[in-house]
């Protein structure tokens, strides 16, 4: 027989081994990934950066040269300083009203649909199974001058007689909210799933009306659902130019409407590629200090 | 009885979910600074008879009352009872100062933050305060649990199974110091659990709980030692049941037919006084001897015995008997050294005092509240 502690003498070096190996294959695990990235966004990334300090008198026929213009961005923003400000507006807008829309119905989603919760689930992504751009293009017929929309709104004496929606700011933001809003519910779901309903009970035992018991106890808790269904509503939303091409005028326009004419109509690359790099410079600043902010209340 | 203020009243309450009644037609009064416990198995109610007290369940029927005061339609964050959750439930994104005083700011104590350590030195956890609950250990985060209730100085507070996640020697450790802390402040407990031996140890006043209704209650001793059905002579502790015919039940002790033996039991340990009963004995209570002749007096004999299994634990000796009935009879010996020791096959007598055996309806199941080997921890 053998003895006890000779079997059950710790198998040191093959554990060891084990676990060096398994990180081996984890780094492995990376490599496709990171090679997709590098080549569908970092070089695209490097490359629109570089356009973006091209001389701006050439031409996409005769070619750019590389000059270091860093004036290309002074201009930039000199011209469409405005289409910044209404671009980050409409974002904002757009992301405060999928947030007050989203999260009850993450709320209601996660603690009281009982068995209808996958249904639900379903429900809200349920959009995405059409084209974004087919789902926007029919609000236009929903918010038409002569829509049943408009004109219940106008038997209402909700808005004026001769006042419209479609080609409105209300209009654009609606359509961003439309189009942005399962982004807001879904994380904002998982968050809420993920809270103990057992802690809103003790909140209760423990003296925490109703309203107090979500204000200390649940909105905390569900936090992470709210920063990460802001930003990814904010971020695409501040380049969205469909909703403004599509439900706005040229007075609706965003900082997306204008890169895609430089980029498409005009074939003015270099300031199609400022204005993409300051926006993405901007909206990369306004999500640090937002997370940074977010961060102060102590995550779980 | 005085029951005082924090005495805890349930009247004839009834809890149905859909089909299922949880609770059924329940009543039942706790005098103020009593430690009370509702034992149970795993769905019987006890849990659901606990969360109506809390305002976390509306009963279907019946009323709650604390006090003078019904509160039946009181919302849970109005009602003068804290509770310990059995999975704890402290808020994870608070520290555990912020835990403990989180029912004191909502109330608007002006002095919570002194009350608050006061109650972390109590509980033993002083400097733990600014850490969050993950970072302490189950027994610690079970201690916060009970601070986090009783510094609100609740009426009545409820525990619901607040020591079944700690491992066997750390719940020991938890029962005596939830004793001594009630001892202390004097508050009512209601003290939800499934282990019977944690009920015993703990409680003053047992209920035993099976099916949404209540089978006995009472002091721990007379639980255990005067059972009036079955269900609560298997469920605390065990119980060798025998078929047995009442055959006299006119004088202070019944006698009973036991497979042809005579046997008799004080009549206020009988709860049947006709026809075919169970005849109970405690494990402990029964010597077993070799066979010769009797001496009259309180003793009841079984005889035709034979030793079917012995197994030595330590403190005693527990033999299987298997009588000429044909069924085994579970016999505890403490190993006192003074009594023999029996081996396999051995032929065996068993002796019992009188007044250590009952007699319950035969119309119940032998085998209700028997612990199954998946009910154990």
């Amino acid at each position: 027989m053998t003895a006890p502690g000779l079997v059950a003498a710790p198998p040191g070096p093959a554990v060891d081994g084990e676990v060096s190996r398994r990180r081996g294959w984890g780094w492995l695990l990376l490599v496709p990934g990171m090679l997709w990235l590098l080549v569908f966004f970092v070089y695209p990334t490097v490359q629109l950066f570089f356009t973006s300090l091209y001389d701006p008198s050439g031409s996409y026929i005769d070619g750019y040269t590389m000059t270091w213009h860093f004036a290309n961005y002074v201009d930039a923003l000199k011209d469409n300083w405005n289409l910044f400000v209404r671009s980050f507006s409409y974002a904002g807008i757009a992301t405060v009203i999928c947030l007050f829309l989203g999260y009850p119905l993450a709320y209601a989603i996660a603690f009281k649909a009982g068995r209808w919760k996958n249904v639900m689930l379903v429900l809200v992504i349920a959009p995405f199974f059409t084209s974004f751009l087919l789902r926007t293009l029919s609000w236009r017929t929903i918010l038409s001058d002569n829509g049943f929309l408009v004109s219940t709104l106008k038997f209402l004496h909700i808005i004026p007689q001769d006042g419209r929606l479609l080609a409105t700011s209300v209009a654009v933001i609606a359509g961003l909210t439309y189009n942005f809003l399962p982004f807001m519910t879904l994380p904002l779901y998982a968050a809420l799933d993920k809270v103990d309903p057992r802690l809103i009970e003790a909140a209760g035992d423990l003296y925490a009306s109703p309203i107090s018991g979500f204000r200390r106890v649940t909105w905390p808790l569900s936090l992470p659902g709210v920063v990460s269904g802001t930003l990814l509503c904010f971020i695409p939303a501040c380049g969205d130019y469909i909703n403004a091409e599509l439900l706005g005028t040229p007075n609706q326009y965003m900082v997306g409407n204008r890169i895609q004419a430089a980029f498409l109509t005009e074939h003015n690359y270099p300031l199609a590629a400022s204005l993409s790099v300051i926006l993405m410079a901007i909206v990369v600043l306004m999500v640090v200090f937002y997370i940074r902010r977010a961060g102060t209340e102590e995550l779980v | 009885m005085t029951l005082g203020p924090g005495a805890l009243r349930l009247e004839r309450v009834t809890k149905r979910f859909g089909d299922f009644t949880a609770v059924d037609d329940l009543s039942l009064t706790v005098p103020q600074g009593s430690f009370f416990a509702l034992l149970g198995p795993s769905g019987c109610g006890k849990t659901t008879t606990l969360r109506m007290v809390a305002g976390l369940e509306d009963p279907t029927a019946g009323s709650v009352h604390i006090g003078d005061e019904d509160i039946t339609q009181l919302r849970p964050y109005k009602r003068p009872v804290n509770t310990v959750f059995q999975s704890y439930a402290l808020f994870p994104h608070l520290t555990i100062f912020d835990n403990v005083a989180f029912g004191m700011r909502r109330r608007g104590v002006r002095d919570y933050e002194q009350k608050a350590s006061e109650m972390l030195e109590l509980v033993e956890l002083h400097g733990y305060g600014d850490r969050r609950p993950a970072q302490l250990s189950g027994g610690q985060q079970q201690r916060v649990a009970l601070a986090r209730a009783l510094v609100n100085t609740p009426e009545v507070l409820l525990l619901d199974e607040p020591l079944g996640a700690l491992d066997l020697k750390l719940r020991r450790q938890m029962q005596i110091e939830l004793k001594r802390i009630q001892n202390e402040v004097g508050i009512t407990f209601v003290h939800v659990t499934h282990d019977q031996e944690e009920a015993m140890t703990m409680a003053d006043t047992i209920a035993v709980m099976n099916q949404g209704v209540i089978e006995q209650m009472g002091p721990p001793d007379e639980l255990y030692e005067n059972p009036q059905t079955t269900f609560v002579a298997n469920f605390l502790g065990q119980s060798n049941l025998v078929k047995a015919d009442v055959v006299d039940s006119s004088g202070s002790a019944y006698v009973v037919d036991c497979h042809g033996q005579k046997v008799s039991v004080e009549s206020s340990r009988c709860h049947t006084d006709r026809g075919l009963g169970w005849l109970g004995v405690r494990p402990e209570k029964i010597f077993a001897e070799t066979p010769g002749p009797v001496e009259p007096g309180d003793t009841n004999v079984l005889t035709g015995g034979r030793i079917s299994d012995v197994s030595f634990v330590g403190v005693s000796t527990q033999y299987l008997v298997r009588m000429p009935w044909n069924q085994e009879i579970m016999v505890f010996e403490q190993n006192t050294g003074q009594r023999p020791q029996f081996r396999n096959a051995d032929e065996v007598d068993l002796r019992w005092s009188r007044g250590n055996c009952f007699l319950l309806d035969a119309e119940q199941d032998a085998f209700a509240g028997v612990m199954r080997l998946e009910d154990k921890e």
